[in-house]
């Protein structure tokens, strides 16, 4: 049994595949001043995934997508509403909205599924990297062998899967992604239908949540959503080159924020390893707090540096 | 059922009691402050100040392991090292929002993430510590009432009704800010300070809150009392008043059922909430869905008669 086969392996594949996934996305999210759909659609979730579980009995990735999908809508629906009747400002209407749906997830999980399956709230919350477990392969040489690579934990297929259909959302909708992140009126007059790209959109948005919030739980899917483009953010202007940045830059913090996790106590001096998507969330942060002050045209240290020399010159 | 009600009517003995009062207080004080928020738009900032207070509660878990003191019993210190990175997210927001060419949305997110990231590495850290205590520290996240000692339900207590006082003492002066700052200002308030203190009571009830509701849901004891309100009334004094109540009988109620069916208590308490707003956004008698409706369908057939 080879530790770092078995083990490592497959968490850094699900790291890497998670990461890519949530920051590619993410980097639209932030230049469409989205980054809170996130915060909002990661809390709805769970409710969906556990009403799904209540419904069918079981924890099948297709109605656990379905079932989020449904209460996402129906969540989205209701922050407007709430926004146009009540008069009040788009923050406050999803607080208002992902808090009870969150709370609603939390208690039926509770009551009624509670042991039964391996789903609890403190899982929802930061998830559990740390039990994906890959027994098949016994050596290096047995990865030369497709089959043994079919028998892969079945998260671990899921966001392959996933990662190929952001690749294909992304490559396909990009032009439209550009449009309408930048000048939706200009848009309109280019015939894009404003609302298949937004709807589309939030669709994969909630799927990648889904699929990668039993990986690193809801809160921490924020951070790889948002920080890799944030400082992706200021280092270009470029779209192409910003939405690629964005994609390494996480699946950096990702390999980054495993390898902390896992060798950093050790290298310390003590004996267990720290929380990984927790230690993921912080990386992602540190990298975009280098990146914000160090960038080299739009950084703070660039830019003070920038306006002395004009004012000495 | 007749053991819940003895416990909703003060049946329960002084402890039960306090903890009672403590979250209704809690409740009250939130639905008060909340409605400030709200006016102002400050609803997602006061998500990342409140996720923001996990490391400061690790922090201060530590602090008192280092000089070994037990960290279960010292809710005060806990509660400031709360304050503390509470004031520092903050900070980090307003730094990332004014400093780079970074929106706010995005700076909420990414300190929301990042802290509460922090935070949860440092819960591990000390998860694997031999030290007592470390098992009530996760009750921070998700509030459980079960686990409130007579000491902390205490300060919760004093705390919200605190503040509560100040929150009336000023209540003109706080409209005054949220609806008109350059006549507030030329009165000869300071709209900094003001800011100050609306940002410091907000944060005060965040921190006190983290052990009833949790910090992951006590940002809705601070929106939905107010924006149930909202629904139900224009005038602001109302809306204060309304939510204040609204808080309070959620804290009240959800409280009880918490101790009863042994849920955690954020969640209940937030379910509560829920169905309130839920009432208020179809029967609010300002705004209310269905009043609209009621009212447009008695307009059209007025006219058409």
């Amino acid at each position: 049994m080879n530790i770092f086969l078995n083990v490592d392996v497959p968490i850094l594949l699900m790291v890497i595949l998670t990461s890519f996934c949530c920051s590619l996305l993410g980097s639209f999210l932030v230049l469409r001043r989205q980054a809170m759909m996130v915060d909002a659609l990661s809390h709805v979730v769970l409710l969906g995934i556990v009403l799904a579980f209540l419904l069918t009995g079981t924890i099948e990735a297709f109605t656990m997508v379905l079932g989020a999908l449904c209460t996402s809508l129906l969540a989205i629906f209701l922050i407007g509403w709430i926004e146009r009747f009540g008069g009040m400002d788009t923050g406050t209407a999803m607080g208002v909205v992902f808090t009870i749906f969150f709370a609603l997830g939390l208690v039926l999980l509770e009551v009624f599924v509670g042991s039964r399956v391996h789903l609890d709230a403190q899982h929802a919350l930061y998830g559990a990297l740390e039990t994906i477990i890959w027994v098949t392969p016994r050596s290096w040489e047995s990865l030369l062998d497709g089959g043994v690579w079919m028998t892969l934990p079945r998260q671990i297929k899921t966001l392959g899967v996933m990662s190929i259909f952001v690749v294909l959302f992304v490559v396909f909708f990009y032009r439209a992604l550009k449009v309408t992140s930048f000048d939706r009126d200009y848009a309109r007059c280019m015939g894009i239908s404003l609302f298949l790209v937004d709807s589309v959109l939030l669709v994969m948005v909630t799927v990648v949540v889904v699929g990668s919030f039993e990986a690193v739980g809801v809160i921490l899917v924020m951070a790889l959503f948002i920080c890799p483009a944030a400082a992706a953010r200021m280092l270009t202007d470029r779209l192409v080159l910003y939405v690629v940045l964005s994609g390494v830059l996480g699946v950096l913090s990702g390999v980054l924020g495993y390898i902390c996790a896992a060798w950093l106590p050790l290298w310390l001096g003590g004996t267990q390893t720290l929380a990984t998507a927790g230690m993921i969330a912080v990386i992602a942060g540190v990298i975009q707090l280098v990146m914000m002050i160090f960038a080299p045209r739009y950084g703070i240290l660039a830019q003070k540096s920038r306006s002395f020399l004009e004012k000495k010159g | 059922m007749l053991e819940f009600l003895s416990l909703l009517f003060f049946g329960g003995g002084y402890n039960t009691n306090i903890v009672f009062l403590g979250a209704s207080t809690l409740g009250i004080s939130g639905g008060v402050m909340g409605v400030f928020l709200v006016l102002r738009k400050r609803a997602l900032m006061s998500d990342a100040v409140s996720h923001a207070m996990l490391p400061g509660v690790c922090v201060g878990f530590l602090l008192l392991y280092i000089l070994g003191i037990s960290g279960g019993r010292d809710f005060t210190v806990l509660l400031f090292g709360a304050l503390i990175t509470g004031i520092l997210g903050t900070l980090s927001v307003q730094w990332i929002r004014d400093q780079t060419r970074l929106t706010e949305d995005t700076a909420i997110g990414s300190v929301l993430s990042t802290f509460f990231g922090l935070g949860m590495v440092l819960l591990s850290f000390i998860q694997t510590l031999s030290v007592e205590g470390k098992a009530g520290l996760s009750s921070v996240l998700l509030g459980q009432i079960a686990a409130l000692t007579r000491m902390e339900a205490e300060v919760i207590f004093v705390v919200s009704v605190g503040v509560c006082v100040v929150c009336v003492l000023f209540l003109r002066v706080f409209v005054l800010v949220c609806f008109d700052r350059g006549y507030c200002e030329s009165i000869g308030w300071s709209g900094r300070w003001i800011d100050f203190m609306m940002m410091g009571l907000m944060l005060v009830i965040l921190s006190v809150g983290l052990k009833t509701v949790g910090l992951v849901l006590i940002i809705a004891l601070l929106i939905i009392p107010a924006a149930s309100a909202r629904f139900c009334t224009d005038d602001v004094v109302t809306m204060v008043i309304l939510s204040g109540i609204f808080g309070g009988l959620s804290g009240y109620v959800g409280t009880g059922l918490s101790a009863f069916l042994s849920v955690p208590t954020g969640g209940i308490i937030v379910v509560s909430l829920g169905v309130i707003f839920f009432v208020c956004f179809l029967f609010g008698t300002r705004r209310g869905v269905l009043v609209r409706f009621l009212g447009f369908l008695y307009e059209y057939y007025r006219r058409r008669v």
